[in-house]
């Protein structure tokens, strides 16, 4: 269907690669990409030095061109100075990323092949948790060296994850079940005001929120609790678009559900009590790389053991049939309850995830803005799919923030992108793939 | 004691009469068709039976329990399982998937087994997947499996759509114009996919059909509705031969069908 109608491009080079790289399996690249940050720890800085950079590119060498970029579109259009020896830098930052990222990747990851499929294999023999944790684990470890390099890497990397969260809980309502939810960043801004409620209401001494209830010195600990109440009461606000999806569907339900996020966000702006306009500030720096990469992965885990099991496939049931479904044994309203309280749960944990890694929440942050940029992630992703948000999160954002330099016309960049994404491939890069941790996790055989 | 049995039952859309004191006795083992013109009520009352609709006035009964009021969802888990004569498959889920929905009411893991992969899960899961795949072999459509509905032909599209229904075990099956739209061809293989079932489970089967041939291949009892009340009920040769039926069917002219 999809994929046959899907253009076939790319002749010979996509041989090539698909001869060389076809076998590499997930463990491959890790290993490679792990090389690659341990040896920007190494090199990284002489090299940008020698290349004339300014510091360590931060984004693969794209912020550093787009800078001069912007720069020179500055001068063209507004005579700003410009020093033409930066123009060296688009050079030496696509040098860079060859030396420092490219090349080792390609090697390392060719080089592998052999052992990597056969350390795959032998994780095989063993309960898949332990394959999953050894490869997450390997993850982690990219990313803690990868971030190593600057806060600004680090601070871009939590909201990534973050986003990686929020998306797949959006697509669950959006994609899986079909109907047109409008109301997710309400249910973000309740999980962030409710956790932040939790984590500096009973904890600290704070400027609107009063004095501290406990006085607990391992107050961290309870962390995990305010993000599950933060998911909790979203799921609870959640029954306001749920109730009424029993019985309209479509357009009339986006248009409750946009209702939603107003009612949410003109509510918040107006409780003096929880900060206003202003919001709340405050937040104890609780959520740090490891706790944010661990919530992220446990959600993945929980949708996607969800999305694939008959129970959770009655969404899709109730999407394309619903009639059929009904008459099929399947409890619809069960089925639509469900997907809204368990989208809207892990939004909110995204949502308290959030509250702590800015350390200020205020309404302004959850509104038409965010509903755009996170539809922008599941749509431009794919729907129906685990693999797909996570695509359309990671990409999106880290477009967000490599064209950043652009200023205003980063707002062009990325709706046009969509466009021609939504032109080429309706439903998403790459939507309806069945996210098979077992296979991904797994070995891929060489022929 | 009737397996399914409808009593006078009417029903109203606003001030339109769509059906009106419809009664029907359906034995276990007992395949019953319902004719009738287009627009006469038929699938309404398909609709009425399974919950979609609720009855104006009447009783429903199946198996000596009154199942007016319940949700389609509870009535098909009594074991009241019906096909659509638009088919309704899913256009996004595998044949496989489409099987195994349909046995939806008995996976017992909850959610809390969905969210965690619970061993249980796994079983039940592995179970189901068992059992729709023997389902698919008896029907003839195993090696769709794990396609998409939309590729499928017709025909296979019609045999997954019986196949899920079936797997459900129901003990009435209501068939909604199952050759709809086929060649002869593939008409005379749903008959004998019908008959197979009919007589492997002993299933009571209450079938809508335009086509008089199917009618009377299978049949034991037919009832002609025109404008939602019955004209006439009895075997398939004293319906087909009533004037009446005729009639209401194609004016005064007799046609070789």
């Amino acid at each position: 269907m999809d994929e046959t109608n899907a253009p076939k491009k790319g002749g010979g080079i996509q041989k090539i690669t698909g001869r060389l790289f076809g076998s590499v399996p997930l463990l491959g690249y890790l290993l490679a990409f792990l090389a690659c940050v341990l040896w920007e720890l190494l090199a990284g800085e002489p090299l940008s030095r020698m290349l004339g950079l300014p510091q360590v590119p931060m984004f693969f060498g794209i912020l550093t061109i787009f800078k001069v970029l912007a720069a020179l579109v500055d001068y063209l259009l507004k005579d700003a100075p410009f020093n033409g020896a930066v123009l060296v830098q688009i050079p030496s930052a696509l040098i860079y990323f060859m030396v420092i990222y490219f090349a080792p990747l390609v090697v390392v990851a060719r080089l592998t092949v052999k052992p990597a499929n056969l350390m795959a294999r032998y994780l095989q023999r063993f309960p898949l948790a332990v394959s999953a944790l050894f490869q997450l684990g390997l993850m982690y470890a990219i990313f803690h060296f990868w971030v190593e390099v600057s806060d600004y890497r680090l601070i871009t990397l939590k909201l990534t994850l973050i986003a990686v969260l929020f998306t797949l809980s959006l697509n669950i309502i959006n994609g899986y079940m079909g109907e047109f939810s409008c109301s997710h960043p309400g249910f973000m801004a309740i999980g962030a005001y409710m956790s932040s409620l939790f984590s500096i209401g009973l904890f600290f001494d704070n400027r609107i929120l009063g004095e501290a209830v406990f006085h607990i010195s391992m107050a961290y600990f309870t962390f995990p609790l305010a993000l599950i109440f933060g998911g909790l009461t979203a799921s609870a606000a959640a029954l306001i678009v749920a109730i009424p999806s029993f019985k309209t569907r479509g357009d009339y339900l986006a248009i409750i559900s946009l209702a939603f996020l107003f009612i949410v966000k003109s509510f918040l702006e107006n409780m003096q009590s929880l900060g206003g306009s202003r919001g709340i500030t405050g937040q104890p720096n609780w959520a740090a790389l490891p706790v944010i990469f661990i919530t992220v992965v446990i959600g993945v885990w929980f949708i996607n053991n969800f999305v694939t099991s008959t129970i959770g496939k009655a969404l899709n049931a109730v999407r394309d049939d619903e009639a059929a479904a009904e008459a099929m044994t399947v409890n619809t309203r069960k089925t639509k309850m469900v997907a809204f309280l368990f989208g809207a749960f892990w939004a909110g944990v995204a949502g308290g995830l959030l509250a702590h890694v800015m350390r200020f929440i205020n309404p302004a942050m959850f509104g038409i803005q965010k509903l755009a940029e996170v539809l922008a992630m599941v749509y431009f992703g794919g729907l129906n799919s685990v693999y797909g948000s996570i695509v359309g999160a990671v990409s999106i954002s880290l477009l967000g923030e490599a064209l950043r330099p652009l200023e205003i016309f980063k707002w062009i960049v990325i709706p046009l992108l969509l466009i021609l994404v939504m032109i080429y491939r309706p439903t998403g890069l790459i939507a309806f793939k069945e996210f098979n941790i077992r296979q991904i996790f797994g070995p891929k055989e060489v022929e | 004691m009737p397996l399914l049995e409808v009593v006078d039952m009417s029903h109203y859309f606003g001030g339109l009469r769509a059906v009106s004191n419809y009664n029907l006795n359906l034995d276990p083992g007992q395949i019953t068709g319902l004719i009738g013109p287009n627009g006469a009520g038929k699938t309404t009352i398909f609709n009425l039976i399974t919950g979609i609709h609720q009855p104006t006035k009447g009783i429903v009964r199946f198996d000596g329990r009154d199942i007016v009021g319940k949700k389609p969802n509870q009535i098909a888990s009594l074991g009241i399982a019906r096909t659509f004569q638009e088919m309704r498959l899913w256009r996004h889920m595998t044949v496989l998937d489409h099987i195994k929905m349909a046995r939806y009411s008995n996976f017992s893991y909850g959610l809390w087994g969905a969210f965690l992969d619970s061993p249980r899960r796994n079983r039940e899961e592995a179970q189901a997947t068992e059992l729709a795949m023997a389902y698919l072999t008896m029907f003839g459509v195993a090696q769709f499996a794990d396609q998409l509905v939309v590729n499928l032909p017709y025909g296979a599209q019609r045999r997954v759509e019986m196949a899920r229904a079936m797997v459900i075990e129901p003990k009435v099956l209501l068939l909604d114009e199952p050759t709809v739209g086929m060649t002869p061809d593939e008409m005379m293989a749903m008959i004998e996919v019908v008959r197979q079932a009919h007589q492997r489970f002993n299933l009571a089967i209450f079938l809508i059909e335009h086509r008089l041939r199917v009618v009377s291949e299978l049949c034991q009892k037919v009832q002609a509705l025109v404008f939602g009340e019955i004209l006439v009920e009895g075997t398939p040769e004293e319906v087909q031969n009533n004037p009446q039926v005729i009639e209401a069917y194609i004016g005064e002219q007799e046609v070789e069908f």
